[in-house]
């Protein structure tokens, strides 16, 4: 248990100290610090649950078990990372003049703060808990997004905020709803709120209000995760923040909405598996219907960007479509496929977000048509950016092919038309970033531009992992799935 | 036989004390802004020296305009016939129901419109496409928040209706308030009262009700004078023993006659108050913002039925 | 039915409709003080609700978020925004959405769909006041409603925190409030969102000079 503290205990404590001491030159140094501390202790969690099975504490009011678990060292880890490459960038950011003291002070407290938030997120037992956190996460990142004060950065916090406000007040109107049909035949209504509880009473949960209560909380996490057709806040606010920022919102926080929603996903699917009312698989259904939309829209949409984080950012939202539709799918084969995306999915994406920040500071810009020849001016971030786009698209033997192989199969398997748009959507969205990739990566060098100080280490991390996990997964790690598996379906796939 | 004497006796009564009413808005409204008030009978002198007077038309008017003012009165008086005045049990009132209520303003409003027309003066047709332009607003949310009554006592007879909500007692009834809020909405439209017409200006750019009737003399003028104030003490009445029912006789026994008389006296003099005040404290709005708040009306009426079929059953 | 309840839950109920009519005159209101004192309003009814729920259902800890609610709702975050708008000068400009009739008619046929939505739910609770889940999801949606059709700042915010007030009066009337570590959560959250509106109401300003938010359209995926 008391890994599970540390873990939640580091950032929050570093928030506050941040908040206070933020301005001062070694801030960044402790922010770093503290991340990688809060990833030791949260590996030190991981060894505990792997050896000694779920783990509860604080009156049930936390649970950690093998879903959560890899979620949250995947958080703390890519958190670590995206702090070592922030170390560097952050302080060129101050030194250019975009930033100051101040802003520095907020720029780290709110890093620690989210951290905290998503991991109270995933550790937490109570799904009204997973609201509070869910919506301090909004909280923590709002300021962050508008951090430079520019127009664009404004708007895009505004949006965010609003469309993520009303998005998680529909999901707490689902929580509410949940609560309702959960005080209905649960005794002590102090517990009511306890996933251990609701899925232990689940099948004598009122159908009719489960799927009301589902719809509302798919509809308001489904904001967060960049769902189409709320899914408007997450370019802006990925293309106007500080790359780090960007890193930890594509990373991770669209996995922990995802968490929120598989875990209610699980409890309706216990209610629903008796009723008539409504579909057994009314739930899967509509996650599946999302999916594929925000699949293929954002496919589309890649090819019209001209903004490289903007690009990336709904090459995230088609990936979150991707992972919506293999949970929505269920079966053990597309949910060990889902996870498996899940995690490639967070590793490059924030591996390529570091590199992209690194590409803006040598062309200066965020344009599409004027970043060129990153190559040449340095091979690094060049390949970097190269092969993390290789990887993302899905080419073997990166992890992110074998995770959509697995779930083309699983579709193949149950829904075998459904492969047709998910290949063509997989072929567009290739196709829409490679577009953009070739001229970045290759074209002529414009004059006068010059190597930047970048920090490539946490990207070749990330990459070799995500390589690592398209050649052969772990034993470990493919027995951590399974058992998520187990947990989300009921059923082994190994 | 009895009923039927008593039910004209009560028609008259309301007949004559109608200009009293609007008389007495006058005085508290007078009293309220520092006035001095006119006396309470000069409606009546009014009306008097109105009938006593020749009565001049235009060359081309047409019979329409002739027969206006008689239709109009004749359907006000029928319209206050059907409403429940100081008993419930009303023959008149058994025999018609609060849509037939709702067809008698609307066959005076349709004439009166037409007469506005029938001259081709400019002021008239303005004032008649002003009445239609609110009246067709203000129809739907009428007949809403008479539907939520409706509702509520499952019957569209104001007889029964009241003495539905008189047999259950004090309950605290959402649709109730929002049809109540509903109708002096729509009563202060109909009646053209303040904030949405004033009565008591000629003031050409936002006047509606006078520029239909400024053809009109004598005994035509006369009729529809009284019409109006015909019109707004029914509305009063409409809403006094609707939403609060207490008092009204429910028997024909003279005790009962005489307690509801008493009872509706005070309803009418404290609701003539409250629309003094308001009269007062509002402004008269622009004719573009009537629509918002005719709007409001039906939309509250709209809530009221909502909250009724919502609320309170099941 | 109705006539058989006691006096003060047929007095939730009315309270439960006077919050959703608040909800339509928040909609229908166009000037800004006025809009901020009808949401004050909004939440000492709420407030009044929880109070009578409490008592109505015996659960002593719900005087305590109704204090909260008063607290909060009805008079500070009302108070924050009466100053800041103030502060910023914006309290005589027109706050109104553009088709206000439109909207009135759009929110009457959210609170029908709404109870189209919760008729199902409602058979199944035997609580006195399960009716009103309709209620409050009206307000909900009508708070959205408000947040879409208005393009001032804070006409914007006034209608999400009125989509807050129709969480919370779900929370305390259907179910007769959440565990006291979420409404204490949730409470926290609110009083966090309110004063990060408050700050973006000087950087909106300061990067547009107005608090039109119809003028942030940078960002979107037009083709210049």
């Amino acid at each position: 248990m008391t890994a599970l503290y540390l873990t939640l205990l580091i950032p929050m404590c570093s928030s506050i100290l941040l908040g206070i001491f933020g301005n001062r030159s070694w801030a960044a140094k402790f922010n770093l610090l503290a991340t990688v501390a809060a990833f030791a202790s949260s590996v030190w969690l991981a060894l505990n649950v792997l050896n000694h099975g779920s783990l509860g504490g604080y009156t049930g009011q936390f649970r950690v078990d093998s879903f959560n678990v890899y979620l949250i060292a995947l958080t703390a880890f890519v958190g670590a990372t995206t702090a070592f490459f922030s170390l560097p960038y952050m302080a060129q950011e101050e030194a250019n003049g975009r930033l100051s003291p101040g802003r520095m002070r907020l720029y780290h407290a709110s890093y620690q703060g989210f951290l905290f938030t998503m991991q109270l997120a995933m550790s937490t037992n109570n799904l009204g808990v997973l609201w509070v956190a869910m919506e301090g996460a909004t909280l923590a990142t709002v300021l962050l997004v508008s951090l430079y004060r520019t127009p664009e950065a404004v708007e895009a916090a505004w949006k965010y905020f609003i469309v993520c406000g009303v998005g998680i007040a529909l999901a707490l109107f689902g929580t509410v709803l949940l609560y309702f049909a959960a005080a209905q035949v649960i005794p002590d209504p102090e517990n009511a709120l306890l996933w251990t509880v609701l899925s232990a009473h689940a099948s004598s949960l009122q159908p009719a209000v489960m799927a009301i209560a589902f719809v509302f909380l798919l509809v308001g996490y489904g904001t967060k995760v960049g769902l189409v057709p709320m899914h408007t806040w997450l370019p802006d606010a990925h293309s106007e923040g500080p790359t780090p920022m960007s890193a930890v919102l594509s990373g991770l926080l669209l996995n922990v909405a995802l968490y929120a929603i598989i875990r209610v996903k699980i409890i309706t699917d216990a209610a629903l598996a008796s009723g008539t009312l409504h579909s057994p698989h009314m739930a899967g259904n509509l996650m599946m219907g999302f999916g594929i939309v925000s699949f293929t829209v954002a496919g589309l949409f890649l090819h019209r960007q001209r903004d490289i984080k903007r690009l990336f950012s709904y090459s995230s939202i088609e990936h979150m479509g991707l992972m919506t539709f293999a949970f929505g799918l269920g079966g053990p084969l597309a949910t060990f496929g889902g996870l498996l995306h899940m995690t490639v999915h967070s590793l490059t994406k924030s591996a390529i977000f570091i590199t992209v920040g690194h590409a803006t500071h040598i062309a200066k810009t965020q344009s599409i048509d004027n970043i060129r020849g990153l190559i040449k001016t340095q091979p690094a971030v060049g390949w970097g950016l190269a092969i993390g786009t290789v990887a993302i698209a899905g080419f073997p033997p990166f992890g992110v092919f074998t995770s959509e192989f697995l779930l083309l199969s699983a579709t193949m398997k149950s829904y075998p038309w459904l492969t047709v748009p998910l290949l063509t959507g997989l072929a567009v969205a290739f196709a829409g970033l490679f577009r953009h990739l070739h001229p970045m990566v290759y074209g002529d060098v414009p004059e006068g531009q010059q190597k930047v100080e970048a920090n490539m280490f946490p990207v070749v991390v990330q990459l070799l992992l995500v390589l690592w996990l398209g050649i052969a997964i772990p034993g470990f790690l493919s027995h951590w799935f399974d058992q998520a598996t187990f947990l989300i379906t009921g059923s082994h796939l190994l | 036989m009895m009923d039927w004497l008593l039910s004209l006796l009560e028609l008259v009564v309301f007949v004559l004390l109608a200009p009293l009413f609007s008389a007495w808005v006058k005085r508290v409204k007078c009293w309220l802004q520092n006035r001095r008030s006119p006396s309470l009978l000069q409606p009546y002198r009014d009306l008097r020296r109105l009938f006593s007077k020749q009565v001049i038309m235009a060359e081309i008017a047409s019979p329409v305009f002739r027969v206006t003012p008689y239709i109009i009165a004749g359907a006000t008086l029928m319209a206050a016939a059907v409403v429940p005045f100081i008993s419930v049990n009303l023959p008149t009132a058994a025999i018609a129901d609060v849509i037939v209520l709702a067809g008698f303003f609307a066959l005076a409003r349709f004439f009166q419109a037409l007469a506005g027309m029938d001259i081709g003066t400019a002021f008239g047709g303005m004032g008649s496409s002003r009445e239609m332009t609110i009246s067709a607003l203000a129809e739907p949310a009428m007949l809403m928040a008479v539907f939520t009554l409706s509702m509520v006592a499952s019957s569209t007879n104001l007889s029964i209706v009241i003495e539905h909500l008189m047999a259950q007692g004090l309950v605290l009834r959402p649709s109730l308030f929002f049809a109540l809020l509903s109708l002096l909405l729509v009563g202060i439209a109909e009646t053209g009262r303040i904030p949405v017409d004033n009565p008591a200006t000629h003031l050409e750019l936002t006047m509606i009700h006078e520029a239909m009737i400024l053809e009109y003399s004598g005994r035509h003028l006369a009729l529809i004078e009284w019409a109006v104030q015909l019109k707004l003490m029914i509305y009063a009445v409409l809403i006094a023993n609707i939403f609060f029912p207490w008092g009204i006789a429910t028997t024909d026994s003279m005790s009962a006659i005489a307690v509801g008389a008493g009872t509706l006296l005070v309803k009418l003099v404290l609701l003539g108050g409250v629309l003094a005040a308001g009269e007062t404290l509002f402004a008269k709005m622009r004719l573009f913002r009537v629509s918002t708040f005719l709007v409001l009306a039906l939309t509250l009426a709209l809530i009221g039925l909502l909250s009724h079929i919502i609320l309170e059953v099941g | 039915m109705l006539e058989q309840l006691p006096l003060y839950q047929q007095l939730i109920l009315t309270l439960a409709a006077m919050v959703l009519f608040t909800s339509f005159a928040l909609l229908a209101q166009s000037r800004v003080i006025p809009m901020i004192r009808i949401f004050a309003w909004q939440g000492l009814i709420v407030a009044a609700t929880t109070a009578l729920v409490a008592y109505d259902s015996g659960k002593y800890d719900l005087y305590f978020s109704a204090i909260l609610a008063l607290l909060l709702k009805a008079m500070f975050v009302p108070w924050l925004l009466q100053r800041l708008v103030i502060r910023l000068g914006i309290d005589h400009d027109e706050h109104g959405a553009e088709h206000p009739v439109t909207v009135l008619m759009a929110g009457a046929a959210l609170v029908i769909f709404c109870y189209y939505v919760a008729q199902p739910i409602e058979q199944f609770s035997s609580s006195i006041t399960r009716n009103t889940i309709a209620i409050s999801m009206s307000v909900v949606l009508l708070g959205v409603l408000m947040l879409v059709s208005r393009s001032k700042a804070v006409a914007e915010v006034v209608g999400f925190m009125s989509l807050e007030n129709g969480l919370f009066f779900a929370a305390v009337a259907a179910t007769h409030g959440m565990p006291m570590v979420v409404e204490l959560g949730v409470a926290f959250d609110v009083l966090i969102a309110a004063v990060i509106f408050g700050v973006f109401f000087f950087h909106i300003r300061d990067s547009i000079q107005s608090l039109d938010v119809d003028q942030l359209n940078h960002l979107s995926e037009r083709e210049e």
